[in-house]
């Protein structure tokens, strides 16, 4: 009985937050799907590791964290695009690509310094 | 309404400038900028006394590993030096250089000295290295005053520039030629905390960059970064825990953390400290929890559903607390995450190193604090913090949190070791300014005020804390007049008794080398002992070029820089197991001494004794740390056999081993003919105040080599075995 009430509160939350996230703009559906994508690389080379065994460390480190990096900026970006955010009101979406882009430039020069 | 006017009465001569038509707005930009330039140039020239009263020299121990780094990273190139294994250092071991240091301060004085050279100026890398130092506690000031502008107004930025220009705190590690790691890393570590605050206020990925890349600046300069990651964590989780949650607050932690992560792995030398060692993991911690809190917010705002919403928290608050925790306890057990070092528990709890770890105990600087040397070092500032705590609480915001943060832990770190006083200046310097400037203001809108009671009284009488804790309410103006001049002058009568403090302070406790000591003469002149410097010289002239040096561990780096020659140990205190042999050997009997001494293949031996000049930082008196330290590794070693009921003395009543150990030997050979002082027996140690209990000492392993002029360094020749036959 309380297994099903779950289920089905479960199955509401499912429903709710699904047509609730069919009301995002375009744009930030766009970053959700990079970010998602960078996670599940991600997982990915952790499931990997996990199989194969972490030797070269410095690039298992930067693998992952170049997808961890990736997301956690795009989601920042996505913060602070987002219309719905009153903070970011006076940060021109120009400006915000733009640190986007800077941080993501630096992330990656410094991976590719690790990679080994 | 003037800012920085108001601070200065010096600013009532300036206002003469109406002649040159300026506006009220230029005239204070002009000002302040005048200031701060002041400023810049004061807490640069202030720095300077040792070389007035010196020479243009590298001090005391580490800077001199530092700067014969320096030199190696200038002659070879960067790529020899991060590749540099070292053979003239931890004999027979070696030390890999490039791996086990902070490249930092080498790379930023290389870097100085190269631009001058591309300036063509023809300067030596010598008096980079000494004036590396100050010249990044004037950038300090720099970073000091935007720093205040941040967290007050432009005012406390102006005083707290003012105040850690001339702070004895500060300046105890920053003189000329004390070329150290902390030298840079104070300006790092502000400089890092600046961004921070800066891009929690604005929410911008570009600052969260800087403050990473200041983040990357401090782990390349200085082991101190810990502090860094783990208060930024703290604050973060604070801020959280009190509800100040923000988005600006997400886009500030995880950029700067992921992005100082990854820059601080590319320095050898902390690796992948950052992943695998606990002192770190509160970062990581901190940095899932962000996730996890962002996208219940992210949900929260989406169902728009209390009772939904609640479900949902349930089921991720559970999954993601056990995840976390499974997480923790597997790498622990597996031995992934490495414990917490020394160091760190010795600075959660005082005690731990002075029973585990005596290496760290028997440094002097990582003593706790005494009362008295935080008046020595912050003088007025350790009355004006609470009262600028005060201020920060009555006006919070996400810096003042911050700062108040920075203060509160520094304080307790910097009570904890005398060297972490360091640490905490410039949180006591900023706090302290924010009390002197609002205090200040208020009392100067208090005098100015004419006869307007209504506005200056309600709204700014209120949080001058002086005047109204006098009770001098709108009625009695004359009197809250007259109270608040009083004040004023009262403030910048403290005021100018901390300058007169500093530079007391700071031409007569901080500026001395150490490796040049002066004394007070009896006809009052100056009488200089230059017996280290005598002593190197000799040995890199005398001494054939492979010769290996014994010595206690904190000569090594002098011995090496100066002398140029092999040494057993050194500051760099990596192996604990070989500076034990060396604390055995100097604790043991001549003859089992010996043993050890051909097993390391040691050529010279070399002592610091102070008898003769009264020196009391030589090694007699560090010998019992010698005992403790050998005694930890080789359970042979027993500290009781060196005292006499508990009480440590080298006379007649000494105990027997004491008195035959090679350390005595050494320090007090021949020591017995010599008279040092009118009136007393011939032996007469001036150090330690008695007559020597061994006058008659025969060495038979060993021979005089050389002893300086005022016999602070003694440098035996080990002999060679005798023959078989």
């Amino acid at each position: 009985m309380a297994k099903s009430s779950a289920t089905k509160d479960a199955q509401a939350l499912f429903h709710s937050l699904r047509s609730a996230y069919a009301a995002t703009p375009t744009n930030l559906k766009i970053i959700d799907l990079y970010v998602i994508f960078a996670i599940s690389t991600a997982l990915i080379q952790v499931v990997y590791m996990a199989i194969v065994g972490s030797f070269p460390f410095n690039s298992f480190l930067s693998g992952v964290l170049s997808c961890i990096g990736t997301a956690v900026l795009a989601v920042c970006l996505r913060i602070q695009v987002n219309k719905e955010n009153k903070e970011f009101k006076d940060l021109p979406p120009e400006r915000a690509f733009a640190d986007f882009v800077l941080c993501n430039l630096v992330l990656h020069l410094v991976i590719m310094n690790f990679l080994g | 309404m003037e800012k920085a006017t108001d601070l200065l009465s010096s600013s009532q001569s300036f206002f003469s400038l109406k002649s040159l038509k300026l506006k009220t707005k230029q005239q204070e930009l002009l000002l302040r900028i005048s200031i701060l330039g002041l400023v810049y140039i004061l807490a640069f020239i202030t720095r300077l006394f040792s070389v007035l009263r010196y020479e243009s020299m590298i001090h005391e121990f580490d800077p001199y590993f530092n700067y014969r780094t320096t030199l190696y990273l200038t002659q070879k190139g960067f790529y020899e030096f991060w590749n540099w294994f070292d053979s003239e250092s931890w004999y027979p071991l070696g030390r890999i250089i490039g791996g086990t240091l902070y490249p930092g301060l080498m790379v930023t004085a290389a870097f100085i000295y190269w631009i001058l050279r591309f300036l063509r100026f023809a300067v030596h890398i010598r008096e980079v290295c000494v004036l590396t130092a100050p010249f990044f506690a004037s950038n300090t000031t720099l970073v000091a005053y935007f720093f205040g502008k941040e967290l007050w107004d432009t005012g406390a930025g102006l005083v707290a520039a003012a105040l850690i220009a001339i702070c004895p705190g500060y300046i105890s590690r920053s003189v000329a030629g004390s070329y150290d790691n902390e030298g840079v890393a104070i300006f790092a570590l502000l400089l890092t905390f600046y961004l921070f605050v800066k891009a929690v206020k604005t929410g911008s990925l570009a600052w969260s960059l800087g403050s990473a890349l200041g983040y990357f600046y401090m782990v390349s300069a200085w082991g101190g970064y810990v502090f860094i990651i783990n208060l930024i964590p703290l604050y973060v989780l604070v801020l959280l825990v009190v509800g100040r949650y923000s988005m600006r607050l997400y886009v500030a932690y995880n950029c700067m953390y992921i992005l100082g992560m990854l820059l601080a792995m590319q320095i050898r030398f902390v690796g992948f400290q950052h992943v695998q060692s606990g002192e770190h993991m509160a970062a990581m911690g901190v940095f899932f929890l962000m996730q996890v809190f962002y996208f219940l917010d992210w949900v929260k705002h989406l169902l728009n559903d209390q009772k939904l919403f609640q479900a949902f928290l349930r089921i991720t608050l559970t999954c993601a607390i056990s995840v976390g925790v499974i997480a923790l306890g597997v790498g622990t057990a597996s031995g992934y995450i490495s414990p917490w070092t020394g160091r760190f528990y010795s600075l959660l709890d005082p005690t731990y190193a002075k029973d585990h770890i005596p290496i760290i105990a028997s440094v002097s600087e990582h003593q706790p604090t005494a009362w008295s040397s935080f008046m020595f070092d912050f003088h007025i500032l350790l009355i004006l913090f609470p009262a600028g705590l005060y201020f920060c609480f009555k006006r919070l915001s996400d810096a003042t949190i911050f700062i108040v943060m920075y203060g509160l832990t520094s304080m307790y770190f910097a009570g904890v070791m005398v060297r972490l006083i360091l640490v905490a200046t410039p949180a006591v310097c900023l706090i302290s300014a924010i009390a002197v400037s609002a205090t200040i203001k208020n009392l100067s809108l208090l005098v100015r005020a004419k006869t307007k009671p209504t506005q200056a009284g309600s709204g700014k009488g209120t949080t001058s804390t002086k005047a109204s804790s006098k009770g001098a309410l709108d009625q009695s103006l004359p009197y809250q007049k007259n109270g608040a001049i009083a004040l004023l002058v009262g403030a910048f009568y403290l005021l100018t008794r901390y300058a007169i403090h500093c530079t007391w302070v700071t031409s007569e406790a901080y500026s001395s080398p150490s490796i040049v000591l002066a004394a007070r003469g009896a006809h009052g002149n100056r009488v200089i002992f230059d017996d280290y410097r005598e002593a190197y010289f000799w040995l890199r002239q005398n001494t054939p070029q492979d010769a290996k040096v014994m010595s206690w561990w904190d000569y090594g780096y002098q011995i090496t820089a100066m002398g140029n020659r092999t040494v057993i140990v050194d500051n760099n205190t990596w192996n604990n197991t070989h500076i034990a042999t060396v604390g055995r050997a100097m604790s043991s009997y001549e003859d089992e001494a010996y043993e050890i001494m051909r097993s390391l293949d040691v050529d010279y031996v070399l002592v610091v004794f102070g008898g003769v000049t009264g020196y009391s930082s030589d090694d007699i008196n560090k010998f019992l740390w010698m005992v403790r330290i050998g005694g930890g590794v080789f359970p042979v070693i027993k500290e009781p056999d060196y005292l006499v009921n508990g009480e440590y003395r080298v006379d007649k009543g000494a105990a027997p081993k004491m008195l035959n150990c090679l350390m005595y030997k050494l320090s007090y050979y021949r020591f017995g003919e010599l008279t040092t002082e009118y009136g007393q027996p011939p032996g007469y140690d001036r150090a330690r105040g008695v007559e020597i209990g061994n006058k008659d000492i025969k060495l038979e392993y060993l021979e005089e080599a050389f002893t300086t002029s005022n016999w602070i360094v003694r440098i035996y020749k080990v002999k060679a075995p005798k023959n078989r036959w």
